[in-house]
């Protein structure tokens, strides 16, 4: 038992600031993920809510790729793929230089690719929640398409929504851990190496899950205190 | 009363032409660059066809598509039956069975499959002398089995969820339905409720399956040659990246495939509840 | 029509972006692995230690351009290099004809064979692929010794890891038979406590075509002046005698070969 304390300690002879330098790294990249992940799967909500066929159709092509592909090969693609590719645009455009995607930059991409297409499916549903006489009250009052939308309809659609987001959320703290496998140093990597080093796997994998459980409990917390606040209108009827 | 007269008779008028509006045009760009990226797509795999890389991997890829479905078929399965304990335990009135299926859930619901995949496999060598001695190494020291094992607890927790949320749903009226029929509670169960759960539970458990065909992508980390695993070796031996091009196609028409077939399923079983 | 505007303020952003980058070579990008000792390893600390960091070091002061690292796993190396994370590879890349055709090497910097080390209470009793029959082999993915236990081994099961570090945990906590590698990392870890359990069964004779013909510098195919520029640099180290000093840091022998 004191041998698993002085391992998991701080300082020279313990991994607990590797640990922890590793836990930032995760929820970095979680948070760094979210308003991308956020912002375009609204987009493609709105491009699938529209009236317009053609605009419908790509935003379900879109969802229906990023919702088949595997997190892990989506990643791999993201991470080499991407690179070969704006090269290879760059040099056909006839310029010579050198992008760096790297790996918290390629997981950042992948994961919001992933997100935003099940977020889109939140907002969708959320969308079907608000009634036609909202849209119509707010042009009625003379506000504008892009005002109704913004100040009508957006703080309703993200109290419909706030449930199936707070799960994604959820779901995607626990994929930031593939991004270990294009070599971020994040909590699953730096375990990794501790385990492999110390020869003590069950030890810090088991505390690499524990850590990702108290992440999820602390997120849990806060989503609930997100979720009643943004209810506080409904208190009082 | 006479005929109408074509000079004072209107003809309908021409409905309004469609406008090129804004999201007309934001929609046409984005299909357009869809569809300049799948022919792109089919002309870049059409012409890799007879190349090499397909000569040489694409044995490997069929073997590897095998394994990953040996893997979902069995885990799944075996999460199925372990389900139903766990689901029947966390509804349980007694602390002692409610609060131990309660943490397993929130356990492996809460934590990553790659985190407890890596904790099985690698930590199961720690423990080596201990499981040599209750004769369990034989079974941890293949990697096959360890992944066979971590997904199968992994998805138990989703699927006794997914069982319960369902039992729940139906309401109590069928039991107290039941119960004034004179039917015991056992066959009320097994006849009346589970029936009506499973028709809910239908498409969380595709869900499920689905989940599990992308995450089963994880066992390619612990030496498993499965359809992700496959790929990545043709991928280091061959640094050629249409090794992933063709996993991409492969798993998105397995996952499409069994999405439409499951929607038919669906559509079939439930085909009474249609209004 | 605003759409259409974006669009084309988006492309001349992303034109701006690029701009044109003379190569006259006055700094280098090196990649390496970072997990290969005693070629390449870190320390504790996050510091960049080995033979070939050392060798990068002289060859880089010997061809008067600033140098730096860059780390990379293994099985991103080469798709790393095209992709221009960096310039070129120093990280004990064996020169083969699989990996001619993607990108270019120097002359070799090193040669050395494989070995197969197994537990010490092994009861495997020869290198040959009889001797080796059903047991299972552990090798790092995408390096010579994986295509060698393939082609050469067949009757073995082979088990590809990431990194040399998984494999080591995997041979001594019994999962797996044996492992295969370069004899020089293999003895360096059998030297450590950590590779207390095992010992080197031997060392295999390298077949030419999957070995190649030792540790070069992998450099893109369009940057023939830099491996113009690291093979002088090769040759002057070995004559100025730099090169033995290096040598005769971590080895007890001599790693150029034959």
């Amino acid at each position: 038992m004191n041998e698993a304390l002085t391992l998991l300690s701080f300082g020279d002879q313990g991994w607990g600031d590797t640990i922890a330098f590793g836990v930032l790294v995760t929820v970095s990249l979680a948070i760094a993920t979210l308003p991308f992940g956020l912002i375009l799967g609204f987009l493609i909500a709105l491009a699938k809510n529209s009236s317009e066929p053609s605009l419908k159709l790509a935003a379900n092509i879109y969802t229906t790729i990023f919702r088949g592909l595997p997190e892990l090969l989506t990643l791999f693609l993201v991470y080499f793929g991407v690179q070969i590719g704006l090269q290879q645009g760059l040099k056909l455009l006839g310029f010579e230089t050198y992008i760096e995607v790297n790996s918290f930059v390629a997981g950042m991409v992948a994961l919001a690719l992933v997100f935003s297409s099940y977020a889109s499916e939140a907002f969708l549903s959320a969308f079907k929640g608000i009634p036609q006489g909202q849209y119509e009250g707010g042009y009625a009052l003379g506000l504008s398409k892009y005002q109704t939308l913004t100040l009508v309809v957006l703080p309703q659609l993200i109290r419909l929504a706030l449930p199936a987001l707070g799960n994604l959320w959820l779901i995607l703290l626990k994929e930031t851990s593939l991004v270990s496998v294009i070599g971020l140093s994040d909590l699953i990597r730096e375990s990794g190496i501790a385990a492999r080093v110390t020869k003590e796997p069950f030890l810090f994998f088991g505390i690499a899950c524990l850590i990702y459980l108290v992440l999820a409990i602390i997120s849990s917390t806060g989503l609930a205190r997100i979720e009643r606040w943004s209810k506080r209108g409904d208190v009082s009827r | 009363m006479t005929a109408a007269n074509p000079e004072t008779s209107l003809p309908r008028p021409p409905s309004p032409p469609r406008t090129w509006s804004n999201t007309r045009i934001l929609g046409h760009v984005l299909m357009a660059l869809w569809i300049i990226s799948g022919v792109s797509l089919v002309f870049y795999l059409g012409s890799n066809v007879a190349s090499p890389f397909v000569q040489k991997y694409w044995p490997k890829y069929i073997e590897g598509f095998l394994v990953t479905l040996q893997i979902v078929g069995v885990s799944l399965l075996l999460g199925a039956l372990l389900s139903v304990p766990i689901a029947m335990a966390r509804g349980s009135r007694w602390k002692i069975f409610s609060w131990p299926a309660y943490g397993y859930v929130y356990f492996f619901r809460g934590t990553p499959l790659l985190a407890q995949t890596f904790l099985i496999y690698y930590g199961a060598g720690t423990f080596r002398p201990e499981l040599e001695a209750v004769g369990l190494w034989g079974f941890f020291r293949d990697a096959w089995f360890c992944v066979i094992f971590a997904f199968s607890l992994n998805t138990a927790a989703y699927q006794a969820e997914i069982l319960r949320g369902a039992v729940l749903n139906v309401s109590r009226g069928q039991w107290e339905g039941a119960a004034a029929l004179g039917i015991s509670k056992p066959v009320t169960f097994f006849k009346v409720i589970l029936p009506q759960a499973l028709m809910v539970a239908l498409r969380p458990y595709g869900n499920e399956i689905i989940l599990m065909i992308k995450g089963s992508a994880i066992a390619s980390i612990i030496t498993i040659y499965d359809l992700m695993g496959e790929t990545r070796r043709a991928y280091s031996r061959s640094y050629d990246f249409q090794a992933y091009i063709w996993a991409a196609v492969a798993y998105l028409l397995i996952v499409e495939t069994l999405r439409r077939v499951w929607d038919k399923i669906e559509a079939r079983l439930t085909r009474h509840l249609k209004r | 029509m605003r759409v259409l505007r974006m669009a084309a303020a988006a492309v001349a952003v992303l034109a701006a972006v690029g701009g044109a980058e003379a190569k006259d070579w006055t700094k280098v990008r090196i990649g390496t692995e970072g997990a290969y000792p005693p070629f390449n390893n870190m320390t504790a600390d996050g510091q960049l230690v080995g033979f070939d960091i050392d060798i990068a070091n002289a060859l880089c002061e010997e061809m008067k351009v600033e140098c730096e690292f860059v780390t990379s796993d293994w099985d991103g190396i080469i798709p790393g290099l095209q992709a221009g994370k960096f310039d070129a590879i120093i990280a004990s890349m064996s020169i083969t004809e699989e990996r001619k055709q993607k990108v270019d090497f120097t002359n070799k910097y090193y040669n050395t064979p494989p070995a197969i080390a197994v537990p010490k209470d092994s009861a495997i009793s020869g290198t040959s692929d009889a001797d080796l029959k059903d047991a299972v082999l552990g090798a790092q993915s995408s390096t010579t010794h994986s295509n060698y236990a393939e082609e050469k081994l067949p009757s073995v099961e082979l088990k590809l890891y990431p990194t040399a570090d998984e494999y080591k945990l995997d041979v001594s906590s019994g999962r797996i038979d044996a492992v295969i590698d370069d004899v020089v990392v293999l003895s360096e870890w059998l030297d450590s406590d950590d590779g207390s359990c095992c010992k080197i069964l031997g060392t295999l004779t390298p077949d030419p075509v999957i070995n190649g013909e030792g540790a070069g510098i992998a450099i893109r195919k369009e940057d023939g002046d830099l491996t113009e520029k690291f093979n002088a640099a090769i040759e002057a180290i070995l004559a100025n005698g730099k090169y033995k000093e290096i040598n005769d840091k971590y080895f007890s022998f001599d790693v150029y070969g034959g």
